[in-house]
């Protein structure tokens, strides 16, 4: 069976929705984490999918970009991740709430 | 005009002291009284050197720019420096100098000196300022200058409650005044279209009935002003109240200056007023006079009597006014000026001479203690009696000789009747206070004051004797084009014979109020009049009841109607409207708070939710 773009998208979308669940559901920030990247990687998925059926290689060009912001977004992201960890002791949400009223 | 910029500094000189010690020597009190003496003082030197140079009379007499100009409105800083505002000039900066440097002495114990000297530079900015202004929004603006002046200077000892409400009741009482004042500026700028004086004044000579039917109501409504800063009746209350305010004060302000302004302002005016608002005025006036001189014949406060001696002589003034002769309005005004002062400054002395006490039961036998007071006081007494050759008597005989000028005869007699109560209580004060044995342990300790106060008192005596021939009725009277030949020391001195019958009365009033006093007050141990007059003294004592008056009416039905609007704003306004918006607002609020978790999950699921939703929106369809 020849895989078309539906297929590539079909994954993607069912990546993209994996990740969303582990950002509502997990509680740890590391994991929500990972679950992000997983989002972002979906839609890398897609945009190369994209970039392949439409003979055009403007999606593969956004693609890199994205990789290299993820790569510094990340190295920040986990440098906030452990100074919170440091400082509560934790890396739960729920116990992120001092913003409330 | 010679010298165009020195009134210009003349005016601003005590503005600028003001700014100097408040910002600066707030700290340091002998230099900032010098700093506010030496700019009245230069005030005053300026003043003659101007006057050296122009001569009273000049040719062109105004200075003025553009100050701001809206629609039809134009109004000029300006000022205006005829024969009548270089004489009043001549007595805000002299009396007021003499005052500044004695003031230097009786304020020298006082903590707040600096404060003392700052308000009292900034209330000769504004008296200069209404005298020399060209204009009426100009005047208006110093007018309401003074105004704060005066409550910032009664209020002085403000930590006393008596000063701070008698502060309360001078300004109010003013803006009452004020209002009417106001809006009879507005009706001469409706109907004439101009304030300045110079153009209203040329508008009202080529046409006298330019105001039209409401002429006698403009009249009216700018002699409000008047009434409230020359105390007047019916606002004539706050002034014996004011006497809370240290007493150079009262003999600047509340003698020699401020309450002159109503007068001096009618003067200015006068061609805006018809013959029925003049007839009105001058009954005000007349009544004024007898009322504050009966009220004065039972006081016991030192102060007290001079203030209603001021109000009886203010009542002079603003009658002469309405008999249509400012020459002896202002002829009076300024031997008034300097005899009053002085007689403040005197009794001022004798206060603090007798550490603070004012009750004139309370004194006596002060001849020897203090001569120098003694004799400046007897002065001012015989000035304000009319005892000729003093200046008194030439002023008020020209007043009794402008009342039968007019066939008033009417006010003729309320006039001699007042002259001979003022020579009455004038010489009761001065037996009871000067002469005799001394009553109290204080009057037997008292102490001649220092010479920075018995200078100033000197040198107000010598213009409270001289002043009456020396050519200042004559200078009046140019300004006012009544008589145009100057006279000779000796004609000035003579003066009074042109009408004999007015000499006669005016000199049979003094001796029969000077006799009277003699006789009831020269032994007097205690007050024998309440015995003999039993219930009018005590209405004369308690001042006819004024204040209770007042506050049974007028302040009751103020109450009333304050408290109306306190209801209406405390349930309608505050209550259904700002209610309302602010219970919805809060109810709102405390609503949406309820979507704020602060979970982070939870915001990401609504934000998915979110973009899905926008998503079938934009895709869906």
């Amino acid at each position: 069976m020849h895989a078309g773009l539906e297929h590539y998208l079909t994954v993607s979308f069912l990546l993209f929705s994996l990740g969303l669940l582990g950002v509502i559901l997990r509680r740890n920030l590391l994991v929500i984490y990972m679950s992000l990247e997983l989002m972002l990687n979906a839609a890398n998925l897609a945009l190369v999918s994209f970039s392949r059926f439409n003979d055009n290689l403007n999606g593969q060009v956004l693609v890199f970009f994205i990789i290299t912001v993820a790569a510094a977004e990340v190295s920040v992201g986990l440098a906030l991740i452990v100074a919170l960890y440091r400082r509560r002791q934790s890396a739960h949400v729920e116990d992120l709430t001092t913003m409330k009223l | 005009m010679k010298l165009e910029a020195l009134p210009w500094i003349i005016l601003f000189l005590p503005l600028l002291a003001t700014a100097v010690i408040t910002l600066f020597t707030l700290r340091c009190r002998t230099k900032s009284s010098l700093i506010s003496i030496s700019a009245v003082v230069a005030g005053f030197i300026l003043s003659l050197v101007y006057i050296h140079a122009n001569g009273w009379h000049s040719e062109h007499t105004e200075t003025s720019r553009t100050w701001l100009s809206i629609g039809d409105l134009h109004a000029d800083f300006g000022l205006k420096l005829d024969a009548l505002s270089l004489m009043m000039l001549l007595i805000v900066t002299g009396v007021g100098g003499a005052i500044h440097i004695y003031s230097f002495g009786y304020m020298h114990e006082d903590k707040s000196m600096a404060r003392f000297f700052a308000f009292l530079s900034l209330f000769t900015f504004s008296m200069l300022g209404i005298v020399l202004s060209n204009n009426f929004l100009q005047m208006f603006i110093f007018w309401e200058l003074v105004g704060v002046s005066s409550y910032l200077l009664i209020g002085f000892w403000f930590e006393k409650p008596s000063a701070g409400d008698a502060a309360k009741k001078a300004f109010i009482t003013n803006r009452l005044g004020d209002f009417g004042f106001l809006l009879g500026i507005l009706m001469v700028w409706g109907l004439l279209g101009s304030l300045n004086f110079g153009v209203l004044e040329a508008v009202m000579t080529t046409n006298p009935a330019a105001l039209g039917c409401c002429a006698t109501l403009a009249g009216l409504l700018i002699f409000c002003g008047a009434m409230g800063k020359s105390a007047q009746f019916p606002l004539h209350v706050w002034l014996a109240d004011a006497m809370e305010g240290p007493t150079p004060v009262s003999a600047l302000i509340h003698a020699a200056t401020m309450v002159a302004a109503g007068v001096y302002m009618l003067c200015r005016t006068l061609f805006l007023f018809d013959a029925n608002a003049l007839h009105v005025i001058a009954y005000i006036g007349g009544f004024t006079a007898l009322l504050a001189a009966l009220i004065a014949v039972q006081q016991n406060d030192i102060k007290r009597i001079l203030a209603y001696s001021t109000l009886s002589q203010l009542g002079y003034m603003v009658m002469a006014v309405g008999l249509a002769g400012p020459t002896p309005a202002m002829f009076h005004l300024t031997t008034h000026a300097f005899f009053k002062a002085l007689l403040f400054l005197g009794a001022g002395s004798v206060i603090h001479g007798l550490h603070e006490e004012q009750n004139i039961w309370k004194m006596g036998g002060l001849k020897k203690k203090m001569p120098v007071t003694f004799w400046t006081f007897i002065l001012g007494t015989l000035a304000l009696s009319g005892v000729p050759p003093f200046s008194g008597f030439y002023s008020k005989d020209s007043i009794f000789a402008q009342a039968l000028h007019q066939h008033n005869y009417v006010l003729f007699t309320v006039a001699v009747l007042v002259a001979a109560l003022t020579t009455f209580y004038m010489f009761r004060l001065f037996f009871v206070a000067f002469l005799g044995e001394p009553r109290t342990e204080q009057a037997r300790h008292a102490h001649e004051s220092p010479k920075v106060m018995t200078l100033p008192l000197l040198a107000l005596a010598v213009f409270a004797v001289i002043g009456g021939f020396i050519g200042i009725a004559g200078l009046y009277g140019a300004q006012f084009h009544l008589e145009g030949e100057s006279l000779t020391l000796a004609q000035q001195f003579l003066e009074p014979l042109h009408a004999p019958f007015a000499l006669a009365c005016g000199l049979g009033a003094v001796i029969i109020g000077l006799i009277a006093a003699f006789i009831l007050y020269k032994k007097a141990a205690t007050d024998p009049l309440p015995a003999r007059l039993g219930w009018l003294s005590r209405a004369m004592r308690d001042r006819f009841y004024f204040d209770e008056i007042y506050q049974a009416t007028f302040i009751r039905a103020h109450d009333f109607i304050a408290s109306v609007c306190d209801l209406f704003d405390r349930w309608i306004v505050e209550g259904a409207c700002i209610g309302l918006v602010r219970g919805g607002t809060d109810l709102t609020g405390r609503a949406l708070r309820l979507a704020q978790t602060g979970n982070l999950q939870t915001y990401a699921l609504l934000f998915a939710l979110g973009v899905a939703l926008v998503l079938y929106f934009a895709l869906g369809k």
